[in-house]
């Protein structure tokens, strides 16, 4: 096994193809989520999206934020070799919506909101708050665990190279 | 950040090992040994330990109770004296006025300065108390999964190296590479190709 300091900086590019990756699918595939999770769930990009451009000497960052904020400007990046290194997603299921952000580096999660558990007014009710909270965020990680596994079989396979990156490409020269 | 907070930020580990059974009765002799100790009245600048989830500032575990459900939680509490650096100045420069006037002298050693900067830093310790930061800990033990409710790089770091001390079990973080190594199910090889991958090209 690698070193984990030498692991996570030689192989960091994996999390930041797969956000781009998940990008594609959300915008050209949403049906595909239906594979993962028994829920169905909907998953959208948020309020918020950083790609990086590296160039041999330098690196560009380009963010996008706000709501409803138009993506073209990403569409553009992602035609000049940037990547997806940052993604805020909505994940939406029956009437609950959980919004976070991941970092394609080490898909570590920030701004993690789950839907409304119940209030904690008493310590009796801190076992159960807390045991619905891990069960909310379970949903989530759940699902995006189970898209990285899809992308990692993919991303090994033959089909990424003779399939998944001309539907990419082919998408992000068609706007 | 709390668990029950409204918005959280969760770093991801897997555990590897197995703890001695009765498992529940091990980790809570490890939680006690390893519970932070009130550093208030003492010089020390840091302190890092265990605390209960329910009862964070009142370390012991006394009372209170850290199996919910199928999970173990805790908090990691790390407590900080922050002293302001124009504070130390300060009183350096009055120690080191007295000393010049007590030995007539106008100009100090190297070394004495130092040892006047470290008695003015104990001295202070003992008067600032120490800032905690408590971040919740979630482990599934079934599950060899752990849930640590921070992304701070020093907080995280603090949890590998406590949780190997007193579990004696090691903390593997999962990011992109370990993920697909660990948790994907991957043939040897499957496993071989993906050390071999290169970065792709999305644009023509």
């Amino acid at each position: 096994m690698l070193d984990v300091a030498v692991a996570y900086n030689r192989f960091k590019f994996l999390g930041d193809e797969f956000l781009t990756w998940l990008w594609f699918i959300i915008e050209n595939d949403p049906g595909y989520l239906k594979n993962v999770s028994p829920a169905k769930p909907s998953l959208e990009i948020g309020n918020r999206i950083v790609l990086e451009n590296r160039h041999q000497q330098t690196v560009e960052s380009i963010t996008i934020k706000g709501d409803d904020a138009n993506l073209e400007e990403g569409i553009l990046a992602l035609r000049k070799g940037a990547v997806v290194i940052e993604m805020n997603l909505c994940l939406k299921s029956d009437d609950q919506e959980w919004r976070f952000t991941i970092k394609g580096e080490s898909l570590n999660i920030s701004g993690f909101k789950t839907p409304f558990a119940g209030p904690v007014d008493t310590a009796e009710d801190l076992e159960g708050a807390a045991i619905e909270k891990a069960y909310l965020y379970d949903q989530a990680i759940q699902l995006i665990d189970n898209l990285f596994k899809k992308f990692i079989k993919t991303r090994i396979s033959n089909d990424w190279q003779n399939k998944v990156i001309p539907l990419i490409r082919k998408w992000i020269y068609a706007r | 950040m709390g668990l029950l907070s409204s918005s959280v930020s969760i770093t991801r580990y897997r555990v590897e090992g197995d703890l001695e059974k009765p498992v529940i009765e091990t980790v809570a002799a490890a939680l006690k040994k390893n519970s932070i100790s009130e550093i208030d009245d003492h010089a020390s600048e840091l302190t890092v330990g265990w605390t209960a989830f329910d009862n964070p500032y009142q370390p012991g575990f006394e009372g209170s109770s850290f199996v919910f459900g199928t999970h173990l939680i805790f908090s990691l509490r790390i407590d900080k004296k922050n002293i302001p650096s124009k504070i130390i100045k300060k009183y350096c420069a009055i120690e080191m006025a007295k000393k010049m006037e007590v030995t007539g002298r106008k100009y100090l050693a190297k070394n004495e300065k130092k040892m006047i900067k470290d008695h003015v830093f104990n001295l202070l310790s003992l008067r600032i108390p120490a800032t905690p930061n408590i971040y919740d800990v979630l482990w599934n033990y079934e599950d060899a999964s752990l849930w640590f409710f921070s992304n701070l790089k020093v907080a995280n770091e603090k949890l590998e190296s406590l949780f190997a001390e007193s579990m004696k079990l090691k903390l593997i973080r999962l990011f992109p590479y370990t993920i697909a190594q660990l948790t994907a199910s991957l043939s040897d090889l499957e496993l071989d190709v993906l050390a071999q991958l290169t970065p792709a090209k999305f644009a023509e």
